[in-house]
This record gives C-alpha cells, structure tokens and sequence, in this order.
C-alpha cells in the first residue's frame, strides 16, 4: 500500500479502507470527505462540526463517521483537523466542473480568482484550475482553506496546488 | 539571500528587539538584540562557528537547545560560549573558535 | 540553604503542569529550567495537537504553551530561567546553578520537601558518514531554528527519519520557505502518523522508505552541498548500486529521542531496561520513583509526546500536593483516576498500545521491586 510507503492514498484505496460520501451525496453538492485511516487518539472534527455529521464517539482513537445527509460542506473541520485530513468536495459546482477544498497552511496564500496547478496526493500536477474561495477566519485558527474549481474528471484525485514561492 | 523566515502562515517573525550591531572575527554584523547569537550568524549565512581540537574539523548549529557545544564561539573574549542559547547584546564580539580557544590550543 | 516545598525540574510541558496542579492545591512551588524561556518544546510545536477535544486538542501548542504560563503565573509558580540543575543529592538537596543567562551564574542549594524532575529527552543521532559536517543537524534543531529563533537552518533540506518528529518537521521546514528535497526512512514503512505524512507527500516531497543516508559531501565553503542516500534491503543492509545523489545544503535527523534521566541516576532511583523507551527510571501510579518523595512525569519517563507529558505532569503535581496535605487523599485519588482513564485513552489504537504496554510493564517492575524490597 502506497500510504505507509509513499505516504498518500490513491483513492480506490481510502474507498476499500473508508466510506466516502455516496454518488447520490456527491450530487448534490459540497460534501466533506474525510481521509483519516489510522486509529490515533483525536476528536476535534466531532466537536468542530456545527451539524453534529462527524462522529468518532468513545474511544477517541475511533475513526471518524460522517453522517453524509447531515453534512452541509461548510467546512469547519477542514480547519479543525489536526491531520488536515478532510477536504469538501463539490461534485455539483457546474456541468463540467467541480470544487475542491483543502487545508492550506502557508504563505502567501493564492488569490482569489488565480490560475493554479492541481496537485494529486502525491503532489503531483493533475490540471489547470481556478481559485474560488479563500477563507482565513480567527475561527480557524491560521488554517486557511482554499477551494479551487477544476474539470469534474479529477474531483477525486486534486487535494492541492503548486506553492507560490515567498 | 536572507535565511530570516518571514512572512508566516502561523507565526509573527516581527523581530523582538532592536537592532544592533555586533562584531563578527572583525567583522561588523547586524543583529537582533536578544535573538540567540547563532541565530543571527545563520541569518547572515555564517554556520560554522568553531574547528576541533585535534583534527580542525569545523563544526555549527547540531541540537539548537544548548546540550551538544558544537556551537561554540568566543565572545567577548570568553572561549566555549554555547551560542545557541547566548542572546545578542549591542557590540558584542564573537569569534570563531580554535580549539579549545586559548592560545597554543 | 533556601527552602521550597516542591522543586520542579524543567518548565515544560510535563513540568509546567505539574507545577501548575501544585501550586493551585496550594504549595508552594519553584519551578527551574535551563532555557531562557519556558515552555520547553511547546514553542516550537505550532501544529495543532491531537487528543480530546475536551483537554485542548485542536490547538496549536504555542497556544498551549501561552495558556500554562499565564495559568502558572497566576497560581503563583515561582520561575527561575537560565538556571541548571547540576545535581540532586541525598536528603533531596537540589544543587542548581541559577543565573540569567547562559555565561554566568551562581551556585546555590535548594532543600526541597518534594522534588518533581520532568527534564524531557534528548535527540538521537545517526552517524553516517560525514554526519558532523556543517550543516548536519539535529530535527529538532531545524525546528528551533525556524519556529523560536525565525531563521532557516538552510535552503534545502533531507530529512532522516519518518516518525512524527521527521514528518512534522518536514512540514514545518516548508511552512518557513525552505525546501524540503526528500524524506528518507531505513525501515520499510512509514513511522509516524499517516496524516501528517500525507501533507508533506502532497507538498510534493519524495519520501524513501527502506532507505538511508550514506554519506554527505561538502563544498568547498566546508557545507553538505549533496547527500547520497542508498536503498536498503529486509535486514537493513545497503543495496549495491541503489546509491542515488540528492543536492542539499541541509540534513536534519529525526530518529528518535532518548529520556534525560542523569539527575536520577544521581539520586540512585531503581531503573529498569524497557525495549520501548530504552533505561527509565521506574514510578508508581503517584508518578512516584523509588526514592520517596520524588516524582518523575513526561519524557523523562520514556518519550511520548506533549498530550501524555501534560497528564502525567499533573499527576505527579497533585501527588506531590497531597504527600504535602494539600489536599485529601480521596481528592488525590479521585483526581488521578479520571487522569489515567484519559491516558489510556491516548494510549489506544496501534500507535498507543505499545506505549500503554510499556507504562504498565514500568508500573509492574515498581511494584515487584517494592514487594522484592518488603520480602527482605
């Protein structure tokens, strides 16, 4: 398994080791997907979500559940998660395109409205795509989330971008 | 290039302490006041901060907390200063060190 | 000679809480440490920390590390920085070198009716070859450089050593502006957690596993300028003809830690060789070791990391307390129990176990030791 050699996950992997949202979830709209396999002893993502979704329970070292219907995508564990391990996936952004949110921790922050390059898991480009929304809150606490619109093929592949250099 | 980390997603790096200048084995050396002294060499590209008794090796930064001395330097006059952990005063002067840092050594 | 109720070694994570729970009971507290700042490596710690959300996960540990010094000043703890402690002696003297910076300093000796060491740990190095060359350093020192002192160790960066401490670093390396060229690993699987793997992976950062640094040249300036990694097979012997050059100004080690035990060696505490965490020093359930009346909690137990360092400092805080009468001993009791429970719970799942198994073979060993001790 590339996760424990390479350190990513392709996704056929995390859907043998994890339920992703279902077709029918993805469908209609922003969705969170969570991409924690490993029991390690952490809640945040239950107590940060504003439409109780997530559920890890007791132990904490529980892997996370998401209730897909009670999800709105908004994004509060995408911050929260100290392993940066959920991103929100709009499946229904257009026709042809779909959105990506992700945890981005470094500067300078892209701009809203920028061309960049999707990166993989393995951080490898995937495509061209577009920024759309950029969120920095107190609330989340110096973890911005970034969402990028890119073709609808590679809704499940993108899970960054290229880094600008300081 | 400067090795100062600005600019940071979670930290404020707006520098503590005023500006001063300290003496670098002649050299005149901006630093911060208070900022470790290997800190401020680093700043500036400098990493080796002293050569080994018996081979000459050079030697820099290793643990950055004060328990390994491969950071020592002279300053002020006084040899072994573990620089990781020595803050910056205004017209301190830092030398690289020989040895043990005394003469003959 | 000065006098103090408890004397804490060491101001960090373990430290400060124990100092903290100490202090709110209502005794009086001196707490030392050798840096100039407290706080220990929570300074540097500016991810975001698993654990229950109840106890503070999900917050940076500087923010942590903010929150304990305000809580410690408030209950009154008394700080002595760029102070050492150069020994304990019988009849729990404290031998400390206390000064305000690292250049001078005065020897004094502090008679303390309990002492709490929590002195955290040290690197471990790996010697390859050409392993002192400038530029070589440890991956907690590239930490501290670029998150206390704002300043990059260098350009670009190998990193030894994929347990958390290597991936974190990795990480954090790049949070700075440096570039991190590769993540090598000897063992065949990845260390640490998945999910900090994972952020550097998708940073784009190469990580070897089933590799490891051969050797560093420098450049003429005396600095690693390339770093020759070399593939390793099942028995971690090098592979011939798998040696591959990566361009580096920078190596940092990340491969593990060892507990900062001399001060209890000096006192002659019972010790015992654990496969997990190397020679510890043995305790109770109170964080107590063999030597009545001191205390041992966090890293110098045997390395875990911040969250399990805080909840044993306050155990040992409370025992210490309550040795002293601040406080009933059913209020002890039931306040340590509600830590352990959490303890276990940071102790669960594949990462935790073998930690949760080695803190109680150590909990064992003391007993058997009592009960070998009473037998005679």
């Amino acid at each position: 398994m590339p996760l424990l050699k390479c350190g990513y996950l392709t996704y056929e992997e995390l859907r043998a080791l994890r339920a992703v949202p279902s077709d029918a979830r993805y469908a209609k709209g922003p969705v969170a997907v969570i991409e924690c396999v490993q029991e390690i002893p952490c809640n945040p993502c239950e107590t940060s979500c504003p439409s109780r979704a997530i559920c890890v329970g007791d132990p904490i070292v529980n892997l996370p559940c998401l209730a897909e219907e009670q999800c709105t995508g908004c994004g509060m564990c995408v911050a929260k998660c100290p392993g940066m391990a959920i991103f929100v996936v709009d499946k229904a952004y257009s026709d042809t395109t779909a959105t990506v949110g992700f945890p981005y921790e470094y500067f300078p922050l892209p701009e809203e409205g920028a061309a960049v390059t999707a990166v993989d898991r393995a951080g490898q480009p995937v495509c061209g795509g577009t920024v759309v929304r950029v969120m920095n809150p107190k609330a989340f606490d110096h973890t911005p989330v970034v969402t990028v619109e890119i073709p609808k093929a590679f809704a499940d592949e993108v899970r960054g971008i290229e880094r600008g250099t300081c | 290039m400067c090795m100062r980390v600005e600019n940071h997603v979670v930290l404020d790096t707006a520098p503590s302490g005023r500006l001063v200048t300290i003496t670098v084995d002649g050299q005149p050396v901006e630093a911060f006041e208070g900022e470790a002294i290997l800190a401020a060499l680093l700043a500036k590209g400098i990493i080796i901060n002293r050569y080994t008794v018996k081979k000459q090796e050079p030697r820099g930064l290793f643990c950055g907390i004060g328990q390994c001395t491969d950071c020592a330097m002279i300053v002020d006059g006084k040899p072994n200063v573990r620089t990781c952990i020595t803050p910056v005063r205004a017209g301190m002067v830092i030398e690289t060190q020989n040895g043990l840092g005394k003469a003959g050594a | 000679m000065l006098e103090r109720e408890i004397v804490v070694v060491g101001a960090g994570p373990a430290g400060l809480s124990a100092a903290i729970e100490a202090a709110g009971a209502g005794a009086r507290v001196l707490c030392i440490d050798l840096n100039m700042r407290p706080g220990g490596q929570l300074f540097k710690q500016i991810h975001k920390f698993f654990g229950s959300s109840a106890h503070r996960s999900g917050t940076r540990g500087i923010d942590i590390g903010r929150m304990m010094l305000d809580e410690a000043e408030d209950k009154g703890v008394e700080l002595w920085l760029g102070s050492t402690v150069i020994g304990l002696f019988p009849g729990n003297k404290v031998g400390v070198r206390h000064g305000q910076d690292g250049t001078a300093g005065a020897f004094v000796t502090v008679h303390a009716q309990k002492i709490i060491v929590a002195a955290g740990a040290s690197e471990n190095v790996v010697r390859f070859d050409g392993w002192t060359t400038p530029g070589v350093m440890g991956a907690g020192a590239a930490q501290t450089m670029v998150n206390v002192n704002h300043v990059k160790p260098g350009r670009r960066v190998v990193m030894l050593g994929s347990g958390n401490v290597g991936l974190i670093v990795s990480y954090q390396l790049m949070q700075a502006g440096c570039e991190v060229a590769a993540l090598v690993e000897a063992a065949p699987k990845i260390g640490g957690y998945a999910v900090h793997a994972a952020k550097i992976a998708r940073a784009g950062v190469p990580i070897y596993t089933s590799h490891t640094i051969k050797r560093v040249v420098p450049d003429e300036s005396g600095r690693v300028c390339r770093v020759v990694i070399v593939g390793l097979d099942d028995a971690f012997q090098e592979i011939p003809g798998t040696e591959r050059e990566i361009e580096a100004d920078t190596v940092a080690i990340g491969a593990g830690l060892k507990p900062t035990t001399e001060l209890l060696a000096l006192l002659k505490c019972d010790f015992t060789f654990h496969p997990v965490w190397g020679r510890v020093p043995l305790h109770n359930r109170d964080m107590e070791t063999s030597q009545e009346g001191v205390y041992i909690a966090g890293d110098t137990t045997g390395v875990e990391e911040a969250n399990t360092a805080l909840e044993e400092g306050r155990i040992a805080g409370i025992s210490a307390a309550a040795a002293l009468g601040y406080l009933s001993e059913d209020e002890a009791k039931a306040r340590k129990d509600e830590i352990w429970a959490r303890l276990a719970a940071l102790r669960m799942g594949p990462f935790g176990e073998k930690r949760e198994q080695a803190k109680q073979d150590i909990l064992s060993a003391f007993d058997e030791s009592r009960g070998g001790l009473a037998a005679v």
